[in-house]
């Protein structure tokens, strides 16, 4: 399968000088589940906010399709097919839900943004009760659907995810993880860095494991659920996390 | 009572209006901008140079002072306001934004007040001055209550610009744009909005504002180079009253100002008027530092 988004040997950190990861590669197709998994300070965040152009990268290709994203500004991300939801202060609190959507479709023509958000309250009905609510009333659940509501509105071809589960009850980890496998099975490509990384492992394609900013180990995720070396690297660290 | 109410409110409505451009540059470009209010200064002045250089007319307008000149001068000093203001991010600001501290842009934006306010000095003069040599009478209201035509035009026209902007931030693309950068630049970045386009468009329409304000306080009251540094506690002290980056808040807080000073001199030497903002500011940094509509970033 043709590779969507190819990482290739990445360095990038907080400051030029001074690189967080070192030298990361990963690939991602079209309609694939790819969690990144790793004990903290693994710089599994640090990734996925290079990728989107949040961060100085030093070194290392980021090409998604054909469009090499090395040094474009993050505003252009979405124009090329990128989403990414960060773990926290992921919705405007301030601005209500209908906001929210609004501003995440400003990109779009006036009536594919009008199509769009519609869309978006027919995928997360829970939304639409909300939609002149200030997106700061809502429950972390809520707002983490909010959140990926937002990012589709421009049909991205990848959506990178920060921990969609951090701070969720068990049967809202479900819920948004149910909402990823059906936009996985509808051909978007998911990629998501997971502290709670056993769910996680379960319901992706693959798994990439990090340490200390490189790449450890990578292969089909029901192989490395029964890898001892996984749990050396990551779980038996993460302190039951698991 | 009355007097002192009507007074407050004129006063009110020109710090509003100045208050609500610093609120945005406070909340969206996060730095204390003490520049801002010598770009009232320089607004009210240009309108003043383009009446002087063009020779206009003065004649009045109905009861006003003032006639369709010093209106086109004012349309003429908000475009010069806007250019200043422009250049002032293209030569200082944007080559530090995101590399030193937000004190290092407040220290400089100090430096830039002074350099605005002594080439208006250099230009101008320090006399003060006036648009029109024509005097108004005031009109009585009520028994208790004088006010004069241009009080009114002024209050009126503050009004529709109020109105206008909350419409603007409420209802455009772009205002949303600047809302949400307001409250979460990195989110609003990653949601496609372009950082560049939200700045030039904070200078653009925070410099209008500033120009118009600074007209209105010429109008009312006199032009003064110190003009905007006499209005700059007023204005900080509007802004921290109602919430940095909240544009009702600066409204609200803008017109507190006005009526608190107006009201103060009821009770306290005029002399001290014009300590009553830092008082005002003083309390709410000690009683309710977010102010009393809440700010949407810094402040928060």
């Amino acid at each position: 399968m043709t590779a969507l988004l190819s990482v290739a040997a990445l360095t990038a950190g907080y400051r030029p000088d001074l690189p967080i990861i070192n030298g990361i590669s990963l690939t991602i197709s079209a309609g694939e589940l790819v969690t990144i998994i790793g004990p903290n300070g693994a710089g599994k965040s640090t990734l996925i906010k290079a990728i989107a152009g949040l961060l100085p990268i030093t070194d290392g290709t980021v090409t998604l399709g054909h469009q090499s994203l090395v040094g474009l500004s993050p505003h252009l991300m979405s124009g090329f097919g990128m989403a990414y939801v960060p773990q926290s202060d992921n919705i405007f609190a301030t601005l209500t839900v209908d906001e929210n959507l609004r501003l995440g479709a400003l990109p779009l023509p006036r009536s594919q943004a009008r199509a769009q958000i519609s869309a978006a309250y027919d995928r997360f009905p829970d939304l639409v009760r909300f939609r002149k609510a200030k997106a700061g009333n809502l429950s972390g659940g809520q707002r983490q659907m909010l959140a990926v509501a937002r990012a589709l509105l421009t049909g991205p071809q990848l959506i990178m995810l920060d921990e969609p589960s951090a701070g969720l009850a068990p049967k809202m980890v479900e819920e948004v993880f149910g909402h990823l496998v059906t936009l996985v099975r509808g051909g978007v490509a998911v990629l998501m860095v997971e502290q709670n990384a056993k769910a996680a492992m379960r319901i992706s394609d693959r798994t990439y494991v990090l340490a200390e900013g490189r790449n450890r180990l990578d292969g089909p995720s029901d192989r490395l659920l029964e890898d001892p070396e996984v749990a050396r690297i990551y779980l038996g660290q993460a302190g039951g996390k698991h | 009572m009355l007097q002192a109410l009507a007074d407050g409110l004129l006063t009110g409505a020109i710090y509003a209006l100045g208050a609500i451009g610093l609120t945005l540059t406070m909340g969206i470009l996060r730095f204390a901008n003490f520049a801002h209010a010598e770009m009232m200064t320089w607004g009210a002045y240009m309108a003043l140079g383009v009446l002087t250089v063009f020779g206009l007319p003065t004649a009045p307008l109905g009861p006003l002072t003032f006639g369709w000149p010093l209106l086109l001068a004012t349309v003429v000093a908000c475009a010069l306001t806007v250019a200043l203001a422009l250049l002032i991010d293209w030569l200082v600001f944007r080559r530090m934004r995101d590399r030193v501290g937000h004190l290092t842009l407040v220290f400089a934006s100090f430096g830039i007040a002074l350099l605005i306010r002594n080439v208006v000095h250099l230009i101008f003069g320090g006399r003060a001055t006036y648009y029109t040599t024509e005097l108004q009478i005031a009109v009585r209201v009520l028994p208790d209550l004088r006010i004069m035509p241009d009080q009114v035009f002024t209050l009126s026209l503050a009004v529709v610009l109020v109105i206008a902007v909350h419409q603007f931030l409420q209802r455009t693309p772009l205002g949303l744009s600047m809302r949400a950068v307001s409250e979460n630049p990195s989110l609003a970045v990653i949601n496609g909005v372009s950082l560049a386009r939200v700045v030039r468009w904070t200078w653009i329409v925070g410099g209008a504002l500033a120009a118009v304000a600074g007209v209105l306080y010429g109008v009312t009251v006199q032009l003064r180079p110190e003009l905007g540094f006499h209005l700059l506690l007023p204005l900080f002290a509007a802004v921290i009253l109602g919430g940095v980056g909240n544009v009702v808040g600066a409204v609200v807080g803008g017109v507190l100002i006005g009526l608190i000073e107006s009201f103060s001199v009821l009770v306290i030497p005029p002399g001290y008027k014009l300590a009553i903002p830092f008082l005002v500011l003083l309390v709410v940094l000690y009683l309710k530092p977010t102010g009393l509509f809440g700010g949407t970033s810094g402040g928060r």
